[in-house]
């Protein structure tokens, strides 16, 4: 399948690319591409289905590059080095799935108080409990909302291919620097292990603030020192504090919306889908403009900040939506708040799946038969 | 340390220049602020104030920072070595890095992180303070306190049969290969305190020296969450917890590459 909705230029600045190449590779080793070409060289992980590929290839790859890889003994012990080790000045992460997300995120909200630049690759699968080790999307509420105490938030960013995978992974980087904050690269199992083309040229993304704030000593910084604490007892702080974390977040609702569009410009019935979920739903409304039905795709790429706008713009257009995504009903939240009932909005979940055990999924027909259905 | 020349009066006591002057928020009797000092007054004497980052961890030690003027991180619950590994791994092992935790946040809900950073052959330094209770929250029972220690979740006193029985960490982490260096020290009177800093200093030279992980259990008074004076605190410590933790070096595999 062609590269189709994502415009890369709109993320590539001008530069040399250092280098190119085209490969065959799957979303998980595009994760580590990804990461490696963003500079990245501290990876923390621990094994879980489905990204075991993932923290292998880096075992394997960043000794090499002069990197770090640790085997930690819990996704809790991962998410703490990664604070750790960002705290420090380096560009790290770690990935995991659904369960070992549920374990990081107590410090996930710690990275978020104390602002600090983090990536994550939560590669999902079916819950809830310990679930199902094959693909889902049912971390979505967890991922947009913040899973942990406290009310922070994250940019959470749905690639819904292996190139995208790659290009998002290193932009997540770029905006963890230039934020303070915590970019989490929600996939899925499908997205993870299945096989495509990736053109392999990192992106120049512009430069990113000096961390002058870093932990390395007092020596490096003339003297000055610097202290992270996430305890926000001191008085009149606290508010203060929130207030900055608020202007924060509302500038990143302003200014990272991202989102990607097929025939949403006249279309009746606008299937609104993410990451792995929305190239099924392509399909779909690929065989209904064969078949002379006005449908469109609108995917959001960034889940928070959520496009809301966009979406309510379209929904002036439309007459229909249809939220498809593999669980019973997360991100369909969003599309409602974005909408409200400007028109009426159906759902296609994991209960159109075809099988009734854990390997099911939701095909392109079952879509398209199920919309109809409804219509 | 030079004696200021300007006051008349007998020198008995001196700043070291890296405690931060400021109000203490430490009840009256606890050791922290006595540890606290200890560290300064080490980090001075091997001159790593500028390369040495701190992590504390959940409870009393928290605020650490607001009187030790190095780099600092406070860790969640537990989590200090965790953050630690990643803090020395950002700097490819060339900075000095020190967690300090108290019982209650390393001995319970940390075990794991302090067994798997030492297993994982991490170069750290661990200064645990032990005051058989957990101090900040009020006084509950912890995993190191002691058998018939009343707390606020013992209140008939911790019976081994419903409780269970007091955890020895620096007795504990002796088994695991590369940790070098396992003391247990007290401050309750000055031939201990000075033994303490002795043990922090060889602890954090094993550090610098590239030898392995370092551990010193410092046992340690705890008034407010014993319901004691500050006196009969220290005079506890020597009469109930020495005979349950008894002071000594568990593990000293550093060989003459660290003088004692």
């Amino acid at each position: 399948m062609p590269y189709l909705f994502y415009d890369v230029s709109r993320l590539r600045h001008r530069g040399i690319p250092k280098m190119t190449e085209t490969i065959l590779c799957t979303g998980n080793r595009a994760v580590c591409y990804g990461a490696i070409d963003a500079g990245c060289r501290h990876f923390f992980g621990y094994p879980i289905t489905p990204q075991n590929d993932i923290p292998e290839y880096m075992s394997d790859e960043l000794p090499k590059l002069g990197g770090i890889y640790k085997q930690t003994e819990s996704e809790v012990s991962s998410i703490n080095m990664v604070y750790g080790a960002v705290a420090a000045g380096v560009r790290a992460m770690t990935s995991t799935s659904s369960p070992g997300f549920s374990l990081m995120q107590e410090g996930i909200s710690g990275i978020a108080a104390a602002e600090l630049p983090a990536v994550l690759v939560d590669v999902q699968r079916g819950g809830p409990g310990l679930g199902t080790t094959q693909t889902a999307q049912m971390d979505y509420f967890q991922a947009t909302k913040g899973g942990g105490h406290g009310g922070y938030h994250q940019i959470v960013l749905g690639p819904h291919s292996v190139q995208e995978t790659y290009e998002l992974v290193q932009m997540a980087f770029h905006l963890a620097d230039v934020y303070r904050i915590m970019v989490i690269v929600l996939m899925d199992a499908i997205l993870g292990q299945m096989v495509e083309q990736l053109k392999r040229e990192p992106l120049d993304l512009g430069p990113v603030p000096e961390k002058d704030w870093a932990l390395c000593g007092k020596s490096a910084k003339g003297g000055r020192r610097d202290v992270f604490s996430t305890m926000l007892l001191s008085p009149g702080q606290y508010i203060p504090y929130l207030g900055k974390m608020q202007d924060k977040y509302e500038k990143i609702e302003r200014e990272e919306i991202r989102w990607a569009g097929l025939f949403h410009d006249d279309a009746d019935v606008l299937l609104v889908s993410y990451g792995s979920t929305a190239r099924i739903t392509l399909e779909a409304v690929a065989r209904a403009r064969k078949e002379s039905r006005k449908w469109g795709l609108f995917r959001p790429i960034s889940l928070w900040p959520f496009p809301q706008e966009a979406l309510r713009k379209a929904a002036e257009v439309c007459k229909a939506m249809v939220v498809v995504e593999d669980s019973m009903g997360q991100m369909i939240e969003d599309v409602r708040l974005a909408v409200k009932d400007q028109v009426p909005i159906h759902f296609v979940g994991t209960l159109k799946r075809h099988l009734e055990g854990p390997g099911g999924m939701i095909f392109p027909d079952q879509v398209y038969e199920e919309v109809c259905r409804w219509l | 340390m030079a004696v200021r020349e300007e006051v008349q009066e007998k020198l008995v006591g001196f700043q070291p220049k890296l405690v931060i002057n400021q109000p203490s928020h430490y009840c009256p009797g606890c050791q922290y602020g006595l540890l606290t000092r200890l560290l300064a007054e080490v980090i001075e004497e091997l001159d790593i104030e500028g390369d040495i980052i701190g992590v504390s961890a959940v409870g009393c030690s928290i605020f650490t920072h607001a009187y030790l003027d190095i780099d600092f991180i406070d860790a969640l619950h537990g989590r200090a070595p965790e953050v630690a590994s990643g803090v020395k791994a950002a700097h490819f092992g060339k900075k000095t890095v020190f967690t300090l935790q108290g019982d209650g946040d390393l001995a319970a809900i940390g075990m794991g992180d302090l067994i798997n950073a030492i297993a994982r052959g991490e170069l750290l330094t661990t200064i645990f303070l032990n005051n058989a209770n957990y101090g900040t929250t009020g006084g509950q029972m912890a995993p190191t306190t002691i058998i018939g220690q009343k707390s606020t979740t013992t209140p008939r006193g911790r019976d081994p049969e419903v409780e269970g029985y007091p955890i020895h960490v620096a007795e504990l982490i002796t088994s695991l290969q590369r940790l070098v260096y396992s003391a247990r020290c007290a401050m309750n009177t000055v031939k201990n305190v000075r033994q303490t800093k002795k043990a922090i200093t060889k602890a954090l030279r094993i550090q610098m020296e590239g030898l392995g992980y370092s551990f010193v259990e410092v046992l340690s008074a705890c008034p407010s969450g014993w319901k004691l004076s500050p006196l009969d605190s220290l005079k506890w410590i020597e009469e109930k917890m020495m005979s349950e933790y008894p002071l000594g070096v568990f593990k000293d595999e550093t060989g003459d590459a660290v003088e004692s």
